[in-house]
Order: structure tokens, then sequence, then C-alpha cells
């Protein structure tokens, strides 16, 4: 399959050269021969897409067509999908068949877009390489003995194999945008509130927030203008006039001004890693941009910020999931509180357990003022060091991560190794800044590198605007791994 | 030695709101369990919170008829605990920022007023139902009632005595029915009260040790089990042993509280604000529009009652008891013009056929207008009291207007003086004896005859028009 943007997708299914069926088909054949390698899916259904497939394509002929109408996506098994597996990448729900649709799900079944299957993730999203899975791994299409960045692992790693041309992803401290990066593709996590989080199982509820990922910038712009839009079932979800994210894709870039926080540039970053990031900064230069160099002095403590907030949401978020009404329920306990227990120590993996016990230490009586209060003050400051640099800048740019992927297991040892892989990602989620991860060049061993944008509130189109200018001028983000053709 | 007991009450009020605090489910009482029971009250993954603006308006009633602080500012906060009933894994509550802070409830304890400072009331949601019998050994979990919206209202430990917390209880049960956010159904757990109860040697400053019971869902049942519980605080004291704090549940049936679980059982609730809610700003619009929903208040009332028809401050306690009760005062006081009288009447005739009944005033049989108009009958001289009885059980048993069951049933008071004299005659005659007597300076005799008078008139006479013509006679 080549690299086919969803505009062209879009048009040839319009012009009637492929029908959405045969579309789908093609992507689940895809996934037939390259899935079983990378392990990107948890749940595939043939049956139920290519009926969504079929639906599409009577609506094309009753000429009732929306931008995207007929164009397969793939869904983050994080996503409640009706008559669906949905299991949050866990053991706890690996029996659980939703019962209704999230926001984000109506909104593309509403547009006509057909549901290619779950993708795999971190359990619960909690992760950095998509190993804490219950369903396994996923492999990096560019070397199946690395990881894909997580937790939206799945979702990276499908749209950088062409197994779908569009995936949904949830970013509570860089999963979208890690992955991104590590997979060679493009995704957006947009500004906090606008896109509903109902019916997207919650991790951290303050940081969570849903986003495309897809090969480049016009995509993600397109898949945008289905996903954002005011849902009443969610009191976080802002209620502002719906926009068209691909307003300003053609804009030129002359007088943008990019700042460049200089601690994202500091110690602890590959040395091919900033040489990718630096030569794109020139190719925006050479667009009409000008640079100017910031500072986020309190980003330095964005990981141990993220690391009190989001456990302590997690820990509560995560109780209902007790073995009463739904999901894993241990074989034998001998009393209630036995069967809380059993239930929640064989149903969680480690890494969720482990979040869910500093969650619940942080939150104690006499550790919470210390610890949360404290936090949530800091966060406070992170997010007024983006609101000074925006008053000089336009767009934030620096590294997505600190390196290319790892491999498979090198990190799985060694939490806080494997955290600081979220060091550029996390400000933005504390400060509910959008940010975007873009392909910008490859290190020796060939694996993708990331680019990523931070923008001001609601500044997604102009983000846009700015990788799609940056991709018309570098092929990066259509390259395609070659071992999987 | 003496002691003083200590009472603080915590009152759970269901609001009666139509859909429940954070979802559209249902809160009607007594459906099939689990059919009122959404995706968001049974947690599934995913769902979300949304707050129900009516729970809210309902708190602000609430402080605004107590005269409290109203927080401007409120946030939600989740407590956090395991509990099949809980679906969630935590309650959704206020701990930092409750809606309400402050505020008074004046109680009325046989003569005296006392007033009950209120700590605060905050919103919460409730928990669902925990069915233990009926499954062989395994429980059930009925999640209807989960998410149910609760105003939890905690007063100041002011109350000395069963007696006080009792008269606290039913004030406020007054009043959160009469501004119409609580049904006040205790039966169906609408109202449900929880006593802190701790005692002192007389003349301590410090509290004692406090014990919570849980749970009480009647007045008399309030009653008891404090005053179970301060006999067993005492003894426990007296015989040198120590209390120690714990909740504990009161049993009807045997009369006593029992432990449930003692401090060291307590949970820590981790408590933080929930993040799922943003938080709840009250502007004063708001406040002001809900203020002109307010009801006259009962404590208003009770001065207007003793300024407009006159009646004791006792009396207008009494009568502002609902607000069902005073709105039917008021309506037969002002069709008979005698607020006096109507209070009498109200307090005791109707009051008495209404407990014999057991009926509520609401489903009174005689209405306000038709007490209104016997009344007036009464004030007029058609009828004696006595009459006036008899006129009441038509009008009870729907006989129709008071006129025509007067004229009807003969009713109407001897108006003829001619009639009412020849009476006195022949009563006169009949009973000579008893006339010599009053002759001969016994003044009992004089009610004998009035008595025989009254009984020959068929009750008809009026008594005050039979005493000064009869005294005219034997004297003159």
């Amino acid at each position: 399959m080549s690299a086919t943007s969803l505009t062209a997708l879009a048009a040839q299914l319009k012009a009637k050269q492929v029908s959405s069926r045969e579309l789908a088909q093609q992507y689940l054949d895809r996934i037939a021969a390259l899935n079983p390698s990378i392990n990107a899916f948890i749940t595939l259904d043939t049956e139920k897409t290519l009926l969504e497939a079929a639906a599409a394509d009577a609506l094309i002929a009753a000429g009732q067509a929306g931008p995207l109408i007929g164009v397969p996506i793939a869904h983050k098994d994080i996503f409640c999908t009706d008559g669906w597996l949905t299991t949050c990448g866990s053991k706890m729900l690996h029996n659980f068949v939703a019962p209704y649709d999230a926001h984000v799900i109506q909104q593309f079944k509403a547009a006509g877009m057909p549901s290619l299957g779950k993708t795999n993730m971190d359990e619960f999203a909690m992760g950095s390489s998509n190993e804490t899975s219950y369903f396994g791994a996923v492999k990096n299409p560019w070397n199946t003995a690395y990881v894909p960045g997580g937790s939206s692992g799945g979702a990276a790693a499908c749209v950088a194999a062409r197994m779908a041309p569009a995936a949904t992803g949830t970013d509570t401290g860089g999963s979208i945008r890690q992955p991104a990066a590590l997979c060679g593709i493009t995704g957006l996590k947009p500004t906090y509130g606008l896109v509903s989080r109902y019916g997207m199982i919650a991790f951290a509820s303050s940081l969570d927030q849903a986003g495309p990922m897809a090969p480049s910038a016009e995509d993600c712009a397109l898949l945008l203008n289905v996903m954002t839009g005011f849902d009443p079932k969610d009191s976080t979800c802002l209620e502002r006039d719906k926009e068209d994210y691909t307003r300003d894709l053609d804009k030129p870039l002359s007088g943008l001004r990019v700042g460049l926080p200089k601690e994202f540039f500091a110690e602890g970053l590959n040395n091919e890693v900033a040489a990718a990031v630096e030569a794109a900064v020139s190719e925006l230069k050479k667009l009409g941009a000008t640079t100017v160099e910031i500072s986020l002095a309190n980003s330095k403590l964005a990981i141990p910020v993220y690391y009190v907030l989001a456990p302590a949401e997690a820990s509560s978020n995560l109780s209902r999931f007790d073995g009463v009404r739904y999901g894993y329920r241990a074989p034998e306990y001998g009393n209630l509180d036995d069967m809380y227990c059993k239930t929640r120590a064989q149903g969680f993996g480690a890494e969720v357990k482990r979040r869910i016990l500093i969650g619940a230490y942080v939150l104690s009586h006499g550790y919470y003022d210390a610890y949360y209060l404290q936090a949530q003050k800091i966060r406070r400051l992170i997010a007024e060091d983006f609101n000074a640099a925006f008053k000089t800048c336009d767009v934030i740019l620096g590294p997505t991560a600190p390196g290319t992927a790892f491999k498979l297991g090198e990190k799985s040892d060694d939490p806080v190794e494997m955290y600081l892989n979220d060091l550029y990602t996390i400000p933005a989620n504390l400060a509910g800044l959008p940010g975007m991860s873009l392909p910008c060049g490859f290190d020796g061993k060939g694996l993708p590198i990331g680019l990523q944008l931070v923008g001001d509130y609601f500044s997604e189109a102009k983000m846009l605007n700015v990788a799609h200018q940056y991709q018309r001028v570098t092929d990066w983000h259509t390259r395609q791994p070659e071992g999987l053709k | 030695m003496k002691w003083e007991t200590v009472i603080g009450l915590e009152v759970h009020t269901q609001l009666a709101t139509r859909s429940k605090i954070f979802s559209g489910s249902s809160t009607a009482f007594g459906a099939a369990p689990n059919t009122q029971a959404s995706a968001v009250d049974i947690a599934l993954p995913g769902v979300l919170p949304v707050l129900n603006k009516s729970a809210v308006e309902c708190a602000i009633k609430f402080g605004l008829a107590i005269g409290a602080t109203l927080n401007r500012i409120n946030v939600f906060d989740r407590k956090n605990y395991f509990y099949p009933d809980l679906p969630k894994g935590y309650q959704i509550s206020q701990l930092a920022k409750p809606i309400v802070e402050g505020g008074a409830l004046t109680i009325q304890v046989g003569d005296s007023e006392r007033t009950i400072n209120l700590t605060r009331a905050h919103m919460e949601e409730d928990a669902g139902k925990s069915l233990h019998e009926d499954f062989h050994g395994m429980s059930g979990i009925d999640l209807n009632r989960a998410g149910t919206p609760l105003l939890e209202i905690v007063s100041e430990p002011e109350m000395r005595s069963s007696a006080e917390a009792v008269a606290y209880a039913r004030a406020l049960h007054t009043l959160v029915t009469w501004i119409g956010i609580c049904d006040g159904n205790m039966q169906e757990g609408s109202f449900r009260v929880d006593a802190n109860v701790s005692v002192r040697p007389v003349g301590q400053a410090e509290f004692g040790t406090r014990r919570e019971i849980k749970n009480l869902n009647s007045f008399k049942f309030l009653q008891q089990a404090i005053d179970y519980e301060v006999r067993w605080q005492i003894e426990t004291l007296e015989d040198g042993g120590r209390i120690e704090q714990a909740t504990v549940l009161f049993d009807p049936d045997s009369g006593e509280t029992r432990m449930m679980r003692s401090k060291e059982d307590a949970h820590d609730y981790r408590y933080f604000p929930d993040p799922d809610l943003l938080p709840v700003k009250l502007d004063e619009d708001w406040i002001e529009q809900v203020r002109a929903t307010l009801p006259e208040l009962p404590a208003a009332m009770q001065a207007r009652f003793q300024s407009e028809y006159g009646v004791s401050p006792y009396d207008a306690a009494v009568l502002t008891g609902s607000r069902a009760l005073a709105d039917y005062f008021e309506a037969a006081a002002k069709a008979c013009g005698q607020g006096k009288l109507a209070a009498n009447w109200v307090m005791g005739e109707l009051s008495a056929a209404l407990n014999k009944a057991d009926l509520g005033i609401e489903q009174s049989p005689v209405s306000a207008a038709h007490l209104g108009a016997l009344i007036a009958r009464i004030h007029d001289g058609t009828l004696s009291g006595k009459l006036a009885k008899q006129v009441f059980e038509g009008l009870w048993e729907g006989a129709g207007e008071v006129d025509a069951i007067i004229e009807a049933r003969g009713l109407k008071q001897m108006s003829d003086s001619g009639e009412l004299e020849k009476i006195i005659d022949e009563v006169m005659a009949a009973n000579a004896k008893s006339v010599e007597e009053f002759r001969s300076g016994k003044e009992k005799a004089f009610n004998a005859l009035v008595g025989q008078v009254m009984k020959a008139s068929k009750g008809k006479a009026n008594p005050a028009q039979v005493n000064e013509s009869l005294r005219k006679k034997l004297t003159g």
C-alpha cells in the first residue's frame, strides 16, 4: 500500500475509484499480513469493519459525503466502542465488551469512518514503550527489536506500518507524541478540553486528552475536525464554536517566531536527535521563520510533579475496577476484602500497581499537603512559564523525546529511566497546552526522530500550519519502513 | 458526679430533584432493583459526572433559609473507599469548600427557645444499597439510589439532651420540607440522622470522647438511641472505664447501641478535588433568583401569626409545624376573621380527629374554608361550642356546607327568648328543691339548674342567655 494521504483516499472514494469496503479490505489484508509481527491490534472484527464500510458506501452512493466518509481508522483500545471488546490493555478488562460509544467514537461514526479495530496500548495508558500491555508488547515497524513508544504504541505502529491510514490516540504525558516520534508519524495532542473525554477510560482526568495520529499534519487537521466538538457529558469539555483546522495549512511562515527552550536542548538529549531538530529549525528559517531563545525554567520539575499528580488521579480513577460489576474477578476468594485484593492483584500489571500505590500514598493523610498540593502549585508555575514564553514567540519547538526508540526490555526494569522519556512532553499536559510531534529525520540505526511543537491554548491551526509547511519541503513523514512491504 | 450530655447531629437529607446529582437517571423511590441506574451510576469505564443544577439550587435555598454563608466557589472532592454499593470506589462529596457554612436554627423545647448553630452543609451523592437477604449466602447490589443527591447538614455540638436533639431534628425536618428541598420521608431514607454523643462532668470545659450513632430513621429511635447511649457512657465512666471513639448502630428491638467500628478501623479517605468536575461559582444573580423562590419561612410566619392573629408564641410554633398545617390555619383564620378561635380549633378538635383517623393535614376531610365558616357561626352566636362539635362531625362526614348541616340537623342555637323563658319556668317548677337550695345560698344548685335547662333545650339554648335569664328569675 502506498503512502496515501487521507485527502487522496477521500478523493478516490468520492470519485468511486475504490469503495469503502474495498479500502477497508485492503487494510484488513495488510493487518492480517503484518500484525502477527507488530502486534499493533488487540481486537479485530472483520465483519463489523466491513459492515461499517458498506454503510459508508451506501451513504456515498446516496450523495451524503462528508470530507472523510468511507476512510477507515483504527481506534486505541482506551475508547469504549459499542459491541467491541474494550480492554485498555489490561487483564482487568480482558472480557469487557463496551455497551456504548465514547464521544470520539461517535464523532468518527457520524463522519462515516469505519473502524479497523482496537489498537494495543500500555495497560491503562501507563507506559512509554507499550511493554506494559497485558496483550503483549507492540514492536516498532522500523525495527521489530525496538519499542514503538507508548502508551499509544499500537496506534503509532499501525499507522507507521500503513496497516491503517490514521488512528486515534490519547496523551496524558506524551502518549500520542512520543510513540509518533519513535514510529516516524505525526500526532497531535489538542488543548485540554477540546475533545470530549466521555467514554475514554480515564487514567489522569486533568491531563488526559485524545488526539489524531496519522502520517501527516494535513491528515491530523482533517481528523481533528472530526474529533473536536462540545459534549455536554464531559464537564471539562469546552463549549466553543467548531473550527476548521485545515484553514491555515497553506499560510506562509514568514514572520513566525519560533521559541527554542534552552532547557530542552541541554544535558540528556541525544546528539543525533539534537542535530535533526536543529536541521528542522534551519528549514523553518528558510521558510521565513525567526527563532527566539526562551526559558521554561520550571519544566525540569515536570516529571516529579507529573508522577505525583497522575498517579494520584489514577489511584482513584482505577478504583472502579473492583471485580464487582464487570471485568476480571479472581476465581477464588474468601470474603469481600479478599475478593478485592485478589482481583486487583491479579487483574492489574506491575506498572499500574506501582502507580496506584504511589497515588494512594501521595493522597494519604499527612502526605497530601507535602506531595499533592505542592505538585499542584508547581504545575501552575510550569503553566506560567509557558504563558510568559508565548509573549515572545508563536510556537515552541524542541525534541519530542530525548532519544530514538530503545530496545524491547532495555528500560522495563528501570521505571525512572523509562519515565525520563516523557521529559519534554509532560510540561504541555501539565499546562493543558496543545502539543504535536512530527518526523524530522532518522538516527544512524535508521530509527525515526521526532520534533515537537507546543502551541498556545487553541492554537492548533497555527501548529498544523507550521507542521504542514515543514512537511511540504521535507519528506520524512512519507518514508515507510523498508522491511514491511 | 453530675454529668452533662453533649450532642451534635449530622443529617443526610435526600434532595427532591427529579434526576440524580451527576446523571440523568430518575431518583424515584421503589423501582425494581437497578432499573434506575445508568452507565454513569454503575460507573462503567469512561463515564463522567455532570452536575445537576437543581441540586445546587436546593443547597442554596437551605443556606438562605438558615442565614448561612454561601461559599461562592464550590469544589467537589472525591472520598475514596471500597464498598460494593459504591460503584466508582469513591463518593463525590465536598470537603474543604462546602456550599453552606454557618447558619442557625431556632428550636422549641417545652416553653423555652434555643438557637442551635450549624457548622456546615455540603452536597454529595448517595451510595447504592447492599441487600443481604434472599441471595443464599451472597449479597445483592441495588444501585437505584446510587447518585441520589444528598445535603449533609452538620450541627455544632450544642444540644444537651435527647429532647433538644429531637427538637432540632424536627425543626430541621420541618424546614427542609417547608422549603421543598426534601420530601422528608424517613421510612424511605430521605432524612437520616447520625448523632454524635458524648458526656462530661458538669463544669468541665473539654468535650468527652464521642461515639457516633449511625443512620437513625425516626425521631423515636433518635431519642431512644441517645438515651441509651448516654446511660451507657455514664455507667462505663462511673465504673472506671474509658470511652473509645467509635461508630455504633442502634438496634430498635433491643433498644441498645452496639459497636460497628472503632477509631482504629477508620478509613483514610484520601480526599482530593475531583478532576472531572470544575469548581462551581455561585454568582449573586443566581442566588437572588433562588431567594425569590423561597416561601415565607417558619420563623417569620410564627412572628406574623402572633401579631396578625393574636395567637400565643407556643401556638404559633405548633401551627408552623409544617407548611401544610400553617397554610391550613391561615386559610381558616382568614375565612372567619377569628385567629385565636381558629388556632384552638385547628390544634384541638381538628388535630384530634386527624390523629384518631391517622390522617395528615393534607388529607383532612374538613377543608379550611369549611372550618372557617363553622367558626364564623360560633362567633356570631348561631352555634354553641357543643353544637359546633356536632356540625364539625357533619363536615367530617362530608354532609355538606356548614349552614346546610345546621339547618338539616336543627342545630341552631335558640334565639327566641319566649321559648327559653318557658323552658326555664318548666325547669324551675320541676326542680323546686334546687331552686330552694339556691335561694338559701347554695350557689352550686345554680349550675345544676343551668344543666337542666340546657338539657331540656336539647343543647340549643345559648348558655350565656340561660345564665342571665335563670339568675334573673331566681333572684327576681
